[in-house]
């Protein structure tokens, strides 16, 4: 089916949060901290004020009062400087270029203090945190691995490493504020949940939630970087109460850098033991990460490995280390992006040690129950996936020895991964009326191009047992009955349950259907409910110059029942073409010196072109599933870049016979001496 | 005293002329957006790194965030807003809307005149191994012409056949 | 961005009558406007010379091609004389960018684009290339290096220069007409870029008011030639290294001429004369190639970080001269 909102996506009259004409509106632009650690000592704005066009500044440590410990959106209100790029103020005037202009005439005065943004594995201050996202255990283990390892016929210890990551939404994160008489708040936001925005941003204002209204029905993607509320909301907001004129913001492509979020670095061991015939007798994933001074997020990194293979012990580990960078948040799969990158990858070590194929070795292991929590899966297809995608990619008779095909000046190889996703739901409302000989479904969900809003219909209509054409969806607006925020792959289930449901409250009767689904979503337990998939790549690499390049890359998924082949299809080619780039460009460097990210815009921060991408194909097996929500999916936003690293990786051993253990994989590490 | 940091420009846009004063600062981009109301043109980067601002100026695609108005006096621009002719789709958004060329939307302006504009080039491309002759427009050939407009969400796979099937209908090279 | 005023300029004489102290000449925008952004550059008085300089590609009478400034590097690319005749220059104009850019690119301003070095564009780095003297931040330990110089650096600079097409034309030989306060004159390249020394400010040995009005292509050489750039994507992206080649090569199977530069090495394009001299007159063989290049590679330096650039460098030459050869 095509999208509901393809006609204003494609004519160009889609509007995102910056291009509501909002009348009276004026601009604000961010001045941010150019020292990593250390106090404010003056913010004096008198230089910018006196620039043409300026209407305000607002910075420096002022001491508002604010409803909120979150020390990224209480902003303005304290002289600690945690990070470079920090947002220490906001100049407010009549064109944007004055506003920019004015910006770099603030006077900051810094009193600096050490600073220290480099992530090492030996690094004294690790701590393990109480939880790890979105609330785990921060360790688990069980039988004896030490014993297991010794005693193990096959021994992989390999350490993997990812760099610091940023999710780079093509929309940067923008808002426009504007306050009526009443003091109430309607804000244009990009977000990925306009419910849980206007919570957070009424409660860092001290405004009761009624006061706030987010308006949001389009959003040029956010991957995770707009499901929490973002420092430039509350900017805007603060501007727009200052100026006595509603504000609109938009963060620069820098900007987004550092105001943002990001995905931690990574530094991860795996050590696995195996008998000669190819069953694990021991799995340890011990990861290594780092959070912000001042704000704690844990990357469930090693959370996948207590899902995908059986092994009679176990240990995972979670440390962290508070160091003078931004924030780290969510970004595409937080957790199984990396972790799965490093334990796919020990995985094929594994197989090469034991001379075993990696398809057959990931077959032979895979458990009856979730091997961490020993719960029932709900159900379990990654079996099915690698078959289905051996066959497809043409697996069969692949010759294991690396570096021993040539094509020209290219040396060729094959790799696989698997993948894996947690399907879960969170409660949610929506309503179902009928209108004007047809539907409206209303409900506060985001489409942040997963198609939400034509998934959301083709379920409504389904209920109802009308053409989807009958059915309006309205979303994107905190007005709109509650509902969670796009993210964890969560959406389609969490809302299609509500969306279900009030359309069959709506059918009952004919009286308008509300739905709330909370108690419904508690009882949700007693299984382990997870996607997987497989992922198969083909590499080239040029042994002389070390660029890698991906002819071929196939992914087949289990996750439940598809709502729509077109929408699924591009989720899982999205993720699958994140995962490229994350194998082979993407990074964040880290300046140890100045103590900060450098090479904040999108010709040092490389994402893949439309080159890079050659034969990239997903495909899907049918699911059935009794313990899911009723419509039966399991969400597919986010698996598709949880294999691909691992699957390129693995195909860049088999071409070279070279094991990069340090992502990305760059013509500068295939070339350093072995 | 006359204020030397504005001038008067007439920009053609869809065809329509349209005068305004500017900020010798401002770039094409933010005159669509923030003057004339055509916000179809999208700001990714401002610095001609991603493509989303991309518009047909004297027909030939380019990056407008890198386009100061006061150096565009009397250009003719089109936007997303003008592609198609009267009510219809263009056949590439047709064709967008077809192959689901698009996820998020963000880009999809950028694409869409940036593939009505390389379409219109001839010539060879990085790709393109004989120089003399002008290539067929194969997907390999697009995949490389269309590098200079960039898709997060990763729809590239389908942009592609959505501006195979314009430019060659009955199938195409390979 | 600092507000300027703007003037478009109808000749050369009137853009360097336009000029003085605080104004920048404006070409396709996609360097300066973006430089002007970021704070880096920061005019009052903007000259815009799309207009003032030639902007067509024609024939001179001993076999020369005479590109004016003001051609977009699309245009030139795409020249049926620059396809047929200067394979090598189209190949490296259409590997540089995106096809928007090089539409609106013009060959002056490609020549006098800046560094991309991460230090350099940003405004609260020390940099001593936009503030001499106050340090450089790219050699400090711990500094994000991959992508400097490993010759011709000194320790004030180590930014290398992003320009394909320059690279392709110092490999040709071209040479660059200048027009000024002090009148005309030639600029052979390479010698347009210099190396950073001790005055890392000084991109090009152009004087304060100069302007290129056009770039002079001699006769092209004899042999075969290309231009190879190895970046970390498929495609829009700097090069980590590149080379631009011409290999003639005799009856006899020996090296008749061999031309050679580097981009993506230095702060200049980067012509190989030592590995050129190397090959000339020995046998066209791998192993020749490999001497040349070890030849020229002898005086790298490369910074921490940065050695791969040595590997990449020396295995380009020896793979494009291989493709050369029949």
């Amino acid at each position: 089916m095509t999208r509901v909102e393809a006609p204003e996506k494609v004519t160009g009259t889609a509007k995102y949060a910056f291009e509501y004409p909002v009348p009276d509106a004026v601009y604000g632009y961010p001045v941010l901290a150019a020292i990593a650690s250390g106090r404010l000592r003056a913010f004096d704005a008198a230089g910018a004020l006196a620039m043409p066009g300026v209407l305000a500044v607002l910075g420096g440590a002022t001491t508002r009062p604010f409803g909120t410990k979150n020390f990224e959106l209480a902003l303005f209100t304290s002289d600690h400087i945690t990070y470079r790029g920090q947002l220490l103020g906001v100049v407010v005037a009549d064109t944007l270029e004055n506003a920019r202009a004015a910006a770099a005439a603030v006077r900051v005065g810094y009193e600096p203090e050490p600073h220290d943004a480099v992530l090492r594995a030996d690094h004294p201050r690790l701590y393990r945190p109480e939880k790890i996202n979105p609330a785990l255990p921060a360790d688990t283990g069980y039988g004896d691995v030490a014993a297991a390892l010794a005693a193990a016929a096959a021994r992989v210890d390999v350490t993997y490493t990812t760099p610091v990551q940023h999710n780079n939404p093509m929309e940067p994160h923008a808002a426009i504020a504007a306050w009526d008489d009443a003091d109430a708040l309607t804000i244009w936001d990009s977000t990925q949940g306009p419910s849980a925005d206007r919570d957070t941003i009424a409660a860092t204002l001290g405004l009761p939630p009624e006061q706030v209204r987010v308006i949001s029905p389009h959003v040029g993607g956010g991957f995770g970087s707009k499901g929490t509320t973002r420092p430039h909301a509350i900017m805007a907001a603060l501007a727009a109460r200052e100026a006595g004129r509603p504000v609109k913001v938009a963060l620069t492509r820098q900007q987004m850098f550092t105001l943002t979020g990001h995905r931690t670095p990574t530094i991860q061991r795996l050590e696995l033991g195996a008998t000669a015939d190819g069953r694990l007798t021991a799995v340890a994933h011990d990861v290594i990460e780092h959070t912000a001074v001042r704000t704690e997020f844990a990357e469930q990194t090693a959370a996948c490995t207590r899902v995908m293979y059986g092994t009679p012990a176990m240990r995972t580990t979670h440390r962290l280390v508070r160091l003078n960078v931004p924030a780290p948040s969510w970004m595409r799969a937080p957790g199984e992006t990396p972790g799965m990158y490093a334990l796919e990858s020990a995985m094929d070590e594994l197989a090469v040690a034991l001379g075993m194929d990696p398809v057959e070795l990931r077959i032979r292991n895979d458990p009856a129950a979730e091997p961490d929590s020993g719960l029932p899966f709900s159900s379990r297809n990654l079996v099915a996936c690698l078959r289905e995608g051996a066959g497809r990619f043409g697996w069969a008779g692949r010759d294991p020895r690396p570096g021993v095909r040539r094509r020209g000046r290219w040396l060729a190889g094959t790799g696989v991964a698997a993948s894996t996703y947690p399907a879960r739901r969170r409660p949610s409302t929506a309503t179902a009326d009928a209108l004007d000989g047809g539907y409206v479904v209303r409900i506060a969900a985001a489409d942040i191009g997963t198609g939400a809003r034509t998934a959301l219909g083709k379920i409504a209509a389904s209920v109802l047992d009308v053409a989807p054409a009958r059915v309006r969806v309205e979303l994107g607006d905190s007005a709109l009955p509650a509902a969670p925020l796009a993210g964890g792959s969560m959406g389609t289930a969490s809302w299609g349950s509500a969306v279900a449901a009030a359309c069959e409250a709506l059918l009952k009767d004919g009286s308008p259907g509300r739905a709330d689904t909370a108690a419904d979503v508690a009882e949700d337990s007693g299984f382990a409910r997870h996607s997987f998939g497989a992922q198969f790549a083909e590499v080239l690499v040029d042994p002389q110059t070390g660029e890698v390049r991906v002819p071929r890359l196939l992914g087949v998924f289990a996750a439940g029942r598809i709502i729509d082949a077109s929408l699924a299809r591009s989720q899982f080619i999205g993720g699958m073409t994140m995962g490229l780039g994350m194998a082979l460009m993407e990074e964040t460097a880290v300046d140890a010196s100045a103590g900060c990210f450098v090479g904040l815009d999108l010709a040092q921060y490389h994402i893949a072109t439309c080159a890079d991408v050659q034969d990239l194909d997903a495909f899907w097996i049918d699911e059935q599933d009794a313990h899911l929500w009723p419509g039966g999916g399991k969400g597919i936003g986010e698996i598709g870049i949880t294999g691909t690293a691992a699957a390129i990786g693995n195909a860049v051993y088999h071409a070279t016979g070279r094991r990069v253990r340090d992502l990305p994989i760059t013509p500068a590490k295939l070339l350093r001496p072995e | 005293m006359e204020n030397t940091e504005i001038s008067q420009v007439t920009v053609i846009v869809n065809g329509e002329p349209r005068a305004v004063e500017v900020d010798n600062r401002m770039s094409v981009l933010d005159l669509l957006r923030e003057r004339l109301g055509l916000t179809g043109s999208k700001k990714g980067c401002d610095h001609g790194q991603c493509g989303a601002c991309t518009v047909l100026i004297g027909g030939r695609r380019a990056n407008s965030c890198l386009a100061l108005a006061v150096a565009h006096d009397g250009a003719d621009i089109r936007t997303v807003e003008g592609l198609a002719d009267g009510a219809g789709l263009h056949p590439l958004q047709e064709a967008f809307v077809r192959h689901d060329a698009f996820q998020c939307g963000y880009c999809t302006p950028g694409q869409l005149c940036s593939a009505a504009g390389m379409l219109a080039e001839a010539g060879p491309s990085a790709v393109t191994e004989d120089l003399t002759a002008d290539p067929p427009l194969t997907p390999g050939e697009i995949h490389e012409r269309m590098s200079g407009n960039l898709c997060r969400c990763g729809a590239y796979v389908n942009i592609v056949k959505a501006i195979m099937a314009v430019s060659a209908p009955d199938g195409g090279p390979s | 961005m600092r507000a300027f005023s703007y003037v478009r300029a109808g000749s050369p004489a009137e853009a360097v009558s336009q000029y003085r102290p605080g104004a920048a000449y404006l070409g396709g925008g996609t360097n300066l406007v973006d430089l002007m952004r970021l704070g880096v550059a920061a005019p009052d008085h903007v000259v815009d010379v799309t207009r003032a300089v030639d902007g067509s590609i024609g024939e001179g009478d001993n076999g020369e091609l005479r590109v004016g400034a003001g051609v977009r590097n699309s245009d030139l690319a795409n020249h049926p004389v620059v396809r047929e005749r200067y394979p090598m220059l189209a190949r490296a104009v259409l590997t540089g960018a995106s096809g928007q850019i090089r539409n609106m690119a013009t060959v002056g301003g490609n020549l006098l684009q800046r560094t991309r070095c991460p230090y350099f564009q940003d405004v609260m780095m020390p940099c001593n290339k936009r503030q001499p003297g106050s340090g450089c931040q790219a050699t400090e330990p711990g500094a994000e290096t991959g992508n400097m110089a490993i010759l011709g650096h000194s320790p004030f600079c180590v930014a290398t220069h992003p320009s394909d097409m320059a690279v392709a034309l110092t490999a040709l030989g071209a040479r660059v007409r200048v027009a000024g306060p002090d009148g005309g004159r030639w600029v052979e390249m390479p010698g347009l870029h210099r190396l950073p020394d001790g005055r890392p400010d000084l991109d090009t040995v152009l004087t304060p008011g100069e302007l290129i009005t056009e770039v002079e292509l001699p006769p092209p050489p004899r042999g075969r030639s290309t231009y190879r750039k190895v970046r970390e994507r498929a495609s829009f992206a700097f090069a980590l290294v590149s080379l631009a080649a011409v290999l003639d090569i005799g009856k006899d199977g020996r090296v008749r001429d061999c031309r050679l530069a580097l981009g993506g090495v230095a702060h200049a394009p980067w012509r190989a004369h030592a590995a050129e001299r190397a090959a000339l007159s020995l046998p066209a063989s791998r192993e020749t190639f490999a001497r040349a290049a070890d030849e020229e590679l002898r005086s790298a330096r490369p910074l921490p970080g940065t050695e791969y650039k040595v590997t990449l460098a020396r295995n380009l030459i020896v793979s494009v001269l291989e493709e050369l050869s029949p």
